[in-house]
């Protein structure tokens, strides 16, 4: 029987976009059953149009050309500047972009599943994100994770 | 060793593409074909041997050349 993975995406930001679905492309590359729960911020990972951004406010382990102090990056600007800056250097060093490993994980038959209470919370309707997800609450990733080889949480 | 079937050049390519490249080759190969793999992301040494385990597929032969890494795949 095929192994199975189960990932909880918590978070919205580019960064945090790429773990789930690298883990969950590659899972499904070696033949696992995989599927993601998208809550919270999470969500935004499934919208049709990605607008991810990465910011150094608050991240003191994000590497800057130059130190940037705290007060400094709240400058309006700095955070389109950063994920500018991320976009390019993950091209420049030939990773995916989010879209593609998402696309991926889709053909692979990856099962993105949307947390409905966070849908209904942020009020998403269901045309904001890309076809062929499904909804589900916490019963339907516990049901799944309890049989689930590897559970993460990201 | 030179004989294969298909050849995939991954270079310039960074985790996870080797692996999701290979498995979509493998897929439109038959059981015994080979597939002359070209990795240039040093992560690939662990990563393909592992890919490999998992799928049942047979890892023949590795080698580096010109910091490109040459893996030789055998489809289980």
């Amino acid at each position: 029987m095929a192994k199975k993975l189960a990932i909880i995406a918590s978070k919205g930001t580019l960064d945090g976009a790429y773990p789930p679905f690298i883990l969950a492309s590659t899972a499904a590359a070696l033949g696992f059953e995989v599927k993601i729960f998208f809550t919270f911020y999470g969500l935004q990972l499934l919208k049709k149009e990605l607008s991810l951004k990465v910011s150094p406010l608050g991240n003191p382990a994000m590497p800057m050309p130059v130190p940037i102090p705290s007060i400094v990056q709240v400058i309006p600007g700095l955070e389109w500047f950063a994920t500018w800056m991320m976009k390019r250097k993950l091209k420049t060093k030939g990773v995916a972009s989010v879209e593609e490993l998402r696309d991926i994980c889709v053909e692979s038959g990856v099962e993105l599943i949307a947390c409905q209470m966070t849908v209904d919370l942020f009020d998403f309707k269901n045309e904001d994100f890309i076809e062929g997800i499904s909804s589900g609450g916490a019963a339907t990733f516990l049901e799944f994770s309890s049989e689930a080889d590897t559970t993460l949480y990201i | 060793m030179s004989e294969f079937d298909i050849e995939l050049d991954t270079s310039g390519m960074n985790c996870p593409l080797p692996v999701l490249k290979a498995r979509k080759a493998l897929s439109t190969m038959t059981t015994g074909q080979r597939l002359h793999l070209i990795v240039t992301d040093p992560g690939a040494n662990k990563d393909i041997p592992a890919f490999c385990k998992m799928t049942g597929n047979s890892l023949l032969d590795t080698n580096e050349l010109d910091g490109k890494i040459h893996f030789f795949l055998e489809k289980g």
